[in-house]
């Protein structure tokens, strides 16, 4: 379900429209009109990327990084290849939002890369899109054949001197090529297992070549800031926290979907846009960023505002922008166990504190949400956290850490109640 | 092994990439062979991936068949054993768990009369519990033979679903 609001990459779509991707529907809502802008003015690089750096946008992939800043670390007189990527392999639990950029309007995508690659200076790119999707990968193999066709892919675009063609490539089923530098290994044919930092992407990426590598969303923000100009862009959000964003929504809520609205939103505000809570339960607790975000408990997720700043300062993060919403009925220990087996069947075995580590998170929650938990497992998770958090060559075991730390601070009389009891404080209703 | 149909697919999938990088077109090439056994194959051990399999594959696209090995193994989609002629998978992580992945799952299991992990005796249905699928707003979600996602299986969604595979 695609319920979008007020932002600038569905704006004008109507997704109940069969045809809505396709690039005549783009081309009639203002579409390839940045890319056609950029070529007739021919352009510098350098003031592309500096346009996209006054907009404020920031990866919208978890990491929040500025994307003008990551675009001026590519070398700019690299005498070979060089390469932009786009990651949607989105498989951080609770995130949905890349795939209806996809469906619903994939030249976005298609034309934020290619100006991308006009920036950077790349002849080629990769979208490497997550293998479950995969109706989503066919799709965007057809949009890209329409912007071939229409002569915005390939060589001498639009009669200039600048080239560039974009290909898909799909995962085939592992979270961990999420992870830049492990989807790049993915796109090279190999197993997708991080590679150690640095030497960077922007330097040391796809087939040794300097690439950067950004989000869908990022990427798709993009003809809009070049078309409207970064300033409305960033006055579309708040300081620091420019434009909109989409945020994914499902849990307990009675309309799970994407909400395309401005950074610094209310919580409250999206919590009702997604029809408020399902069957009048009371709001217990909330994942505001995918599941590798510390947990939040309602009440003081009621009081924040939907940006990277107010989420950061209470201790958690915006992440992907995928907010899980979970009401009275859920026994936190039962809903960390779900977490917790995920991260141990994805950890992709490289690191021994991560391979080994997530497996006894899982089994020791595991035990706690059975009834068999002793005194001393939270301890003991805690002493099997520290010794995984940072100390991994990628972020996967931070990210399997985070949900264990938090659901354990603020939910911890369940976790007591559990191993005490034997039996939960809550009588546990998954929906 | 793969018919003229699969090797002019994986011959497109080449074309994507530079020509010293054929490897990596391994990942496509592995799923267009696995594709065109599960549509072909009369068995389960003949809808799956087997070393005969990815050795041709690698063969066809030009890297050594242990590298072909090593995607086949690492990625979690590509069937390694044998699989019904219908292959559903499941969401139950917990975005989809808080919206029926779980209660979808055991539906399935129960109207199929097989477990989580199993295939049924007449080699029919294989069922399966999946990771995030990316698409939690349309819990509970399930994917048919990996390729084919279908959205907001409630019991009667699941019933409509079921009585099409025949």
């Amino acid at each position: 379900m695609a319920v979008f609001v007020n932002g600038v990459i569905f704006e004008g779509v109507d997704t109940h429209a069969p045809d809505c991707w396709r690039i005549d529907a783009y081309m009639a809502r203002g579409g390839y009109q940045a890319l056609k802008k950029i070529l007739e003015a021919n352009m510098p690089q350098e003031d592309v990327i500096a346009e996209v750096k006054s907009s404020g946008l920031r990866g919208r992939g978890g990491a929040g990084f500025p994307t003008g800043l990551k675009w001026s670390f590519m070398p700019r007189s690299f005498p070979g290849d060089k390469y932009v990527v786009c990651n949607t392999d989105e498989g951080e639990p609770g995130t949905f939002k890349d795939r209806d950029i996809l469906l619903y309007n994939p030249h976005a995508l298609i034309e934020g890369m290619i100006i991308a690659g006009y920036a950077m200076g790349c002849k080629a790119g990769y979208n490497y899109i997550h293998g479950e999707i995969f109706e989503a990968y066919e799709l965007f193999e057809e949009a890209l054949d329409e912007a071939r066709k229409a002569g915005f892919l390939g060589e001498k675009i639009l009669g200039t001197d600048f080239s560039f063609d974009l290909f898909a490539h799909h995962g085939y089923g592992a979270y961990i090529c999420g992870e830049e530098t492990a989807l790049l290994e993915s796109l090279e044919g190999k197993k997708g297992q991080p590679r150690f930092k640095p030497p960077f992407p922007a330097s040391f990426g796809l087939y040794g070549k300097p690439t950067t590598i950004n989000n869908t969303e990022s990427f798709a923000s993009v003809p809009f800031i070049i078309r409207d100009g970064g300033q409305k862009f960033l006055e579309a959000g708040k300081p620091n926290n420019g434009g909109t964003k989409l945020f994914s929504i499902s849990g307990h809520v009675n309309r799970p979907g994407n909400y395309e609205i401005p950074l610094g939103t209310p919580f409250a505000t999206l919590l009702e846009m997604a029809g408020g809570m399902k069957d009048g339960k009371k709001l217990k607790a909330v994942i505001p960023g995918g599941s590798s975000a510390p947990v939040l408990p309602g009440d003081v997720m009621m009081g924040l505002t939907m940006d990277y700043d107010s989420i950061s300062k209470a201790g958690s993060m915006l992440g992907s922008g995928a907010v899980i919403v979970m009401n009275e009925d859920v026994c936190m220990v039962k809903a960390l166990e779900r977490l917790a087996y995920f991260y141990h069947e994805e950890s992709c075995g490289q690191c021994t504190p991560c391979r080994e580590g997530t497996g006894w998170l899982y089994k020791v929650i595991h035990r706690i949400a059975n009834g068999e938990g002793r005194p001393g497992d939270l301890e003991l998770l805690d002493s099997v956290g520290n010794n995984m958090a940072g100390r991994t060559i990628c972020a996967l075991a931070d990210a399997a850490v985070f949900p264990v730390r938090s659901f354990t601070k603020h939910f911890r009389n369940e976790f007591e109640y559990l191993i005490e009891h034997k039996k939960s404080l809550v009588d546990h209703k998954w929906c | 092994m793969l018919s003229a149909e699969s090797l002019a697919k994986i011959d497109r999938e080449l074309a994507k990439y530079p020509a010293d990088q054929f490897r990596s077109a391994a990942m496509s090439a592995l799923r267009i062979a696995l594709t065109e056994r599960r549509d072909t194959g009369a068995t389960p051990a003949e809808r799956c991936l087997n070393a005969d399999v990815i050795e041709f594959v690698a063969n066809y696209i030009g890297i050594p068949p242990v590298a072909a090995y090593e995607v086949a193994t690492f990625y979690n989609m590509y069937d390694m054993k044998p699989v019904g002629k219908y292959k559903i998978t499941v969401c139950t992580n917990l975005p989809c768990a808080l919206q029926g992945g779980v209660n979808a799952a055991q539906y399935i299991s129960g109207k199929l009369g097989i477990a989580l992990g199993e295939t049924s005796a007449d080699g029919k249905y294989t069922l399966l519990e999946g990771e995030c699928m990316g698409a939690c707003g349309d819990a509970p979600v399930l994917l048919l033979n990996n390729h084919k996602m279908c959205s907001f299986m409630t019991p009667e969604a699941i019933d409509k679903k079921l009585a099409e595979l025949e």
